[in-house]
């Protein structure tokens, strides 16, 4: 008896829609939100992470509704992220259904506002999300930094350093993702996920570059994550949920049938 | 018409428990309240609970909910905890330095601890969060069409201890076991989240709706 690894589907929204950059298959829509997270409920995934990548105000309205409507057809946990900057933009997603919200540019411009979070609503509706980079050279040390604007701006931060210190400040869960996987489907960055679940000691959610069932099997034992999200795989169903959680359980890993 | 209270504190969201609620039974209205004269005309009270118990435990006192579970308990009505809302009906937790809960239950509130290991010596992230087998160690309604060892949903740093055995409803185990559930006459509360834990916890919701409050 033991916790089952989870597995998480991400849906990235546009103004209310989902879209996936698999640009060289110019498909950009993957359906209203709410169906497909339903969709993904019905077939036994564990959680739904809903990233809102849409810029303009008028959107993050859109963003707020879909989030109303999905918490009342979905009953698996929901975390949102996506421009989450003040501690009303936590009340405003946590009072609209979500049950965790995902912080990212804001917590490397100011750490303290995840403590203030953590403090204010409780470290287990916190995740903070790192985007890290490899930055070592080949036969180096594996060495990972944070960057931000979607992987353009270096900071100088150390990913490994830089996670310790979110679950000091009280983050509750860590969501990393690797800038040189993502979208390419080669699998995790297994060095990186590693050196964060080993060195923290709050649940880390392997993210980036997942292409098939292996690298969700990988991400758990090589990479120690808790809990691995893939977007792609499933929404264009290469993949079901249940294929990768019988795939996974056939390789040991404990999941929730 | 079969009304719920679900008692308002101010901690926390509300709003998928009270949408799970809705769907799982059409003649049931789910009211969001912590008017104790509401509380008492309810068929059934539910106390949910998210985030730090002192603040929880201060805001319940504040607002009277205190009295208002303590009368809900006597009344004999259906009565549902969730998460800080069972941890609240203990004596004490350690959480924020050492907290008095309620008192309802003879019980204590226990830290995971940094160093959490399995029985393989890998370490074990606190919170305690994703899905777990439950072993439900008595018969209850609202057991009732839920496997032995279902997964649910937990999200939590601290666990119940039940002073009297006799009232566990069913135990877990996170590299300690603890009391994952308290059943006594017409009160039942659990430590995992029904309203995210998919079919198995909308199933439990569902019971608790045409539960009649005997075990």
């Amino acid at each position: 008896m033991a916790l089952a690894k989870r597995i998480i589907p991400c849906l990235d929204v546009e103004n209310g829609r989902v879209v996936k950059g698999v640009k060289f298959l110019d498909i950009r829509d993957a359906g209203d939100p709410v169906e497909v997270a339903r969709r993904y409920d019905e077939q036994g995934a564990d959680e739904i992470t809903f990233l809102d990548i849409t810029a303009s105000h008028e959107g993050r309205d859109t963003m707020v509704h879909t989030v109303e409507r999905m918490a009342s057809q979905v009953f698996i946990p929901l975390t949102v992220g996506g421009g989450v900057r003040t501690c009303d933009d936590i009340r405003t997603l946590l009072n609209a259904g979500a049950d965790k919200v995902s912080i990212n540019t804001a917590a490397v411009f100011n750490p303290e506002f995840v403590k203030e979070a953590a403090e204010r609503f409780g470290s287990q509706c916190i995740v903070v999300a790192i985007d890290a980079k490899k930055v070592s050279a080949q036969g180096e040390e594996g060495r990972w930094e944070i960057f931000t604007h979607g992987g353009r701006k270096p900071t100088g931060l150390d990913a490994i350093e830089w996670a310790q210190k979110m679950e000091e400040l009280g983050a509750g869960e860590i969501l990393l993702t690797s800038m040189d996987q993502d979208g390419v489907k080669n699998g995790y960055d297994l060095g990186i996920t590693r050196g964060v679940s080993e060195t923290v000691n709050i649940p880390v959610i392997a993210s980036g570059g997942v292409g098939n069932l292996d690298h969700l099997v990988d991400g758990c034992i090589e990479g120690k994550a808790d809990a691995v999200l893939a977007a792609s795989i499933f929404h264009f169903n290469e993949y079901s949920v249940p294929e990768a959680k019988a795939y996974m359980r056939e390789r040991g890993i404990e999941v929730r049938l | 018409m079969n009304r719920i209270a679900v008692i308002d504190y101010g901690m926390g969201n509300l709003h998928s428990v009270a949408k799970a609620l809705e769907l799982v039974s059409e003649d049931t209205e789910v009211v969001l309240t912590a008017d104790p004269q509401v509380v008492r005309d309810a068929d059934r009270v539910l106390l949910p609970g998210v985030g730090a118990i002192r603040d929880c435990i201060a805001e319940m006192r504040r607002l009277g909910v205190d009295a208002e579970v303590k009368e809900a308990i006597q009344s004999g009505k259906p009565f549902l905890g969730i998460c800080v809302g069972y941890q609240a009906l203990t004596d004490f937790s350690e959480e924020n330095g050492g907290v008095d809960c309620l008192g309802e239950f003879g019980g204590r509130v226990n830290f995971f601890g940094k160093r959490l290991k399995d029985a393989q010596g890998e370490k074990l992230k606190v919170p305690h969060m994703g899905w777990n087998q439950v072993n439900q160690t008595l018969d209850h309604p609202l057991w009732q069409g839920i496997e032995q060892d279902t997964r649910f949903y937990f999200v939590h740093s601290y666990h119940v201890h039940l002073a009297d055995k006799a009232l566990v409803a069913g135990t877990c185990e996170y590299g300690v076991p603890f009391d994952v559930g308290l059943a006594k006459d017409n009160v039942f509360a659990v430590q995992f989240h029904p309203e995210k834990s998919s079919k198995a916890g909308l199933k439990l919701l569902q019971n608790f709706v045409n539960w009649n409050g005997q075990q």
